[in-house]
């Protein structure tokens, strides 16, 4: 029971994947040339809206969790050369295959082959990393 | 009801689907404190997989603490189903006319799916970009701790300069790759 509401809030997620396009191949090489607004308006107003909503929760300091916590912003890990050249390393793999992890999972639900595809090398991929991240500058 | 049903099956304009994406971050942080991203599955479907005899320190941790995580990606994945199957779009992806010509240009057909068939026809061509692709994705989004949305959406909207760099850096290689790698590629796969 503790477990449904992620599993509802990653139903929603999935679907908006889809229903976006924000999964297809053909939105995102047309977001990477300026070509249309859709995928910028995607983003913009998730920032937005994600914004607001954070600030709610901050300024109505008296919300708890559905467990009764205090609401705590979890921070990112400190750190500079990992956030730009991981990031890099993905944008080049996602200028390519035109799929990010989210739409990954989604299409997978799909039965999309190639996403499966790519699921399997995302997963070499990250497992790769695991064996030299110690080698890595963070 | 029918008015309903016809918007479930059409495509959403960014103006529902992106405050929809927006609010998985206050979200998850009212059901339990959660950091709304889906990346790290990744690394636990690497961590409940790990053979007992290689032993990788970045593997080995109780992946059992991130269930929450794992779950959320099954309702990913559902959601995928219901959206694409049960409630797939009748109509071809209604791109603008500058993406159709460049696509047209680039000898790629518009197919019925999110993908372009000849990205997956099992020609190993198509296999080593895709698996190629996966890997620096996989890779990538490791080493910079999360995707687009821990970094552009969640870090973002909690004002995280971390996440600022994830996103100029996942900007800056998506660019690359698209203007200068993909148009390429399929003069290739052709």
């Amino acid at each position: 029971m503790r477990l449904l509401p992620y599993l509802l809030a990653g139903l929603v997620f999935g679907f908006v994947m889809i229903k976006s396009e924000a999964a297809s191949w053909y939105r995102i090489m047309e977001m990477f040339h300026f070509q249309s607004f859709h995928m910028f308006g995607i983003m913009a107003s998730a920032i937005a809206t994600g914004l607001t909503g954070v600030l709610l929760l901050k300024r109505y300091g008296r919300i708890l969790t559905l467990d009764g916590e205090p609401i705590v912003i979890p921070s990112k890990a400190p750190g500079r050369i990992n956030y730009i050249v991981g990031g890099f390393i993905f944008g080049l793999g996602w200028g390519v295959i035109g799929l990010c992890p989210g739409p990954i999972f989604s299409l997978v639900g799909m039965g999309s082959i190639g996403a499966l595809i790519a699921l399997a090398g995302a997963l070499h991929g990250t497992w790769l990393y695991g064996c030299v991240k110690n080698r890595l500058p963070h | 009801m029918n008015t309903m049903l016809a918007w479930l099956h059409a495509p959403w304009p960014w103006y529902v689907a992106g405050p929809l994406i927006g609010l998985m971050v206050p979200l998850m942080l009212w059901i339990g404190n959660r950091s709304f991203g889906i990346s790290s599955n990744l690394r636990h479907i690497c961590a409940i997989t790990q053979p007992r005899v290689v032993e990788v320190d970045f593997f080995h941790y109780d992946w059992r603490e991130h269930n929450w995580s794992l779950v959320f990606a099954l309702g990913a994945v559902l959601g995928g189903f219901l959206a694409g199957i049960v409630f797939a779009n009748p109509e071809p992806i209604a791109l603008s006319v500058a993406a159709l010509t460049m696509f047209s240009y680039w000898n790629v057909p518009i197919g019925e799916g999110f993908l372009p068939p000849v990205l997956f026809d099992f020609t190993w061509m198509s296999m080593v970009v895709m698996l190629t692709g996966g890997v620096l994705v996989g890779f990538g989004t490791r080493y910079a701790a999360g995707c687009t949305s821990g970094h552009a959406i969640t870090g973002l909207s909690t004002l995280q300069p971390q996440s600022m760099l994830a996103v100029l850096g996942i900007f800056s290689g998506g660019l690359l790759a698209a203007h200068f790698i993909t148009p390429h590629l399929f003069s290739l796969l052709w």
